[in-house]
């Protein structure tokens, strides 16, 4: 089954765990069956509009999803999801106009 | 009199107190500072500014402050000048130069920034401060921290330039210079932050900080004799600056200070780092990271974090957005030089070359006017320079020798 690596803030969720395993097929699936083993776990990825929040981001082992297929990126047996959100002023701008 | 409701998160709209908090923690968006532009009405007016001391206070209802301004009382109020000698050069009727290559005390726009979030940190009761940086932030907390008497830890990658390291750690700071690039630097300054309690101006205090910028805005409208400029081109790095300057007109516009006028606004990237400029050229809804290869280090920043909405503002105000090679970086702080005696840092370099190839592409029209906003001072960076301007000619001290040469010269 491909894993899931939990951000920290996101834990809680998860009961602690920093990985979990889900089967899946694609991204929106992946985000379907986290919402049924950890519920409120969707609503924190997801807007109203079901797409993944701007300040979320979801690689497939280390491609941002946006530049694959977004929700119907597929998922293999050995991938590895791994969900990081991009933290304002902490990605990199130090120095940013 | 404090005008300042609390922080909403920019995506998810829920509301926080005043704190010293910068990300959503539902949904992982930024904060930023609201205001009570209901009673903000009541009280500000073109006079009340007017009558103020010349510095970025001047407009303090409008910065995210609840008591009187601790320090920073020398910052800002930078010149706008007419730049007649580039207009001609440029063909152009109407275009100023805002200056903050000359800001006090470190010669960059940074000083407005982080003066606004030094003032916050000590309403907060901060101690001791920091920041994760490469350059004119750096040298900013550590001026700002030494006049408000902060202890301050600040945050480099271990190899940087010379004059950055000295232009920090002249002014008694305890500077870090960490083995890893600015992504590494960043994550440990949100660890340390954690941690120790401090407050980094560009971490937890970012909402406050960002609102610093503001001021430049302000001071433009002002100084044009509260009028809008038709045209803005402004250096993106984070985007957060040009969405403040927006945010900045949008605010004298609501609270009736200058008539209500289209401003379009132009956002200016180094070629060998233009993720934003990138996006908007091929019209895509969300920009690409990239790794930065630029000589315009202070415009270095792959994934920006205010990205997405410094697109939004562009595409809203009707403007656009050019980018620059090195050669033209370099080109365009020759011509500011040599036109208007404005030596500026590699990022202004950019700002001019984008600004002369949105005129000569017609985006710009050469009848309106039009202001380019310089954050930086070229002393500061003056690596990239050193083979492509002059070199001394070396005579004896000899009447013959030097009439010699000046008739070369003049040939």
């Amino acid at each position: 089954m491909p894993s899931v690596r939990i951000p920290t803030p996101l834990r809680r969720l998860t009961r602690d765990q920093d990985e979990v395993s889900v089967s899946a097929k694609s991204i929106g699936e992946l985000i379907q069956e986290l919402e049924k083993q950890f519920p409120g776990v969707k609503e924190r990825l997801c807007d109203e509009h079901g797409n993944v929040r701007r300040f979320i981001n979801l690689y497939v082992n280390n491609e941002d999803i946006r530049f694959l297929k977004g929700m119907e990126t597929e998922i293999n047996e050995n991938d590895v999801v791994s969900i990081v959100p991009a933290i304002a002023g902490g990605n990199g701008n130090g120095n940013s106009l | 009199m404090s005008y300042v409701k609390g922080l909403k998160c920019r995506e998810c709209g829920r509301e926080y107190p005043k704190e010293p908090v910068h990300v959503c923690e539902f949904c992982f968006g930024p904060l930023e500072v609201s205001y009570d532009y209901d009673e903000l009405k009541n009280v500000v007016s073109r006079e009340l500014i007017e009558n103020r001391e010349h510095n970025i206070w001047r407009y303090r209802e409008l910065l995210p402050i609840d008591k009187a301004p601790s320090l920073g009382f020398h910052v800002g109020f930078t010149p706008l000048l007419k730049a007649n000698n580039l207009a001609r050069t440029l063909g152009v009727r109407e275009i100023y130069i805002k200056n903050d290559s000359v800001c006090y005390p470190t010669l960059s726009f940074k000083d407005r920034v982080v003066a606004v979030a030094l003032s916050k940190a000590k309403e907060f009761g901060f101690k001791t401060v920091g920041c994760a940086s490469t350059g004119n932030l750096a040298n900013a907390v550590s001026a700002l921290s030494s006049i408000g008497k902060l202890e301050s830890y600040i945050f480099i990658p271990r190899d940087l330039e010379q004059a950055k390291i000295i232009g920090t750690s002249v002014y008694g700071t305890n500077l870090i210079g960490i083995q890893g690039n600015y992504d590494d630097v960043n994550r440990l300054c949100s660890e340390v932050a954690g941690r120790f309690g401090w407050g980094f101006v560009n971490i937890n205090l970012r909402p406050y900080y960002a609102e610093g910028s503001k001021t430049f805005g302000f001071e433009i409208m002002e100084q044009l004799g509260w009028r809008v400029p038709k045209h803005i081109i402004i250096p993106m790095a984070s985007g957060s600056l040009l969405t403040k300057i927006w945010k900045s007109i949008k605010e004298f516009e609501r609270l009736r200070l200058v008539d209500t006028t289209e401003t379009k606004i132009y956002g200016a990237q180094p070629k060998g780092c233009s993720p934003i400029t990138t996006a908007l050229k091929n019209g895509w809804e969300i920009f690409k990271p990239v790794k930065p290869s630029t000589i315009a280090k202070s415009l270095s920043i792959g994934n920006p974090a205010d990205g997405f909405y410094a697109m939004n503002v562009i595409k809203e105000s009707g403007g656009f957005c050019e980018d620059a090679t090195d050669e033209e970086i370099i080109e365009g702080m020759k011509l500011l030089a040599e036109a208007e005696g404005i030596f500026t840092e590699t990022a202004g370099g950019v700002t001019m070359a984008a600004t002369k190839k949105l005129i000569s592409q017609g985006v710009i029209p050469r009848d309106e006017s039009i202001v380019v906003s310089i954050t930086g001072n070229g002393l500061k960076t003056q690596e990239p320079l050193v083979d492509k301007v002059a070199k001394p000619h070396v005579i004896q001290a000899s009447l013959e020798e030097f009439e010699e040469l000046h008739s070369r010269i003049k040939s």
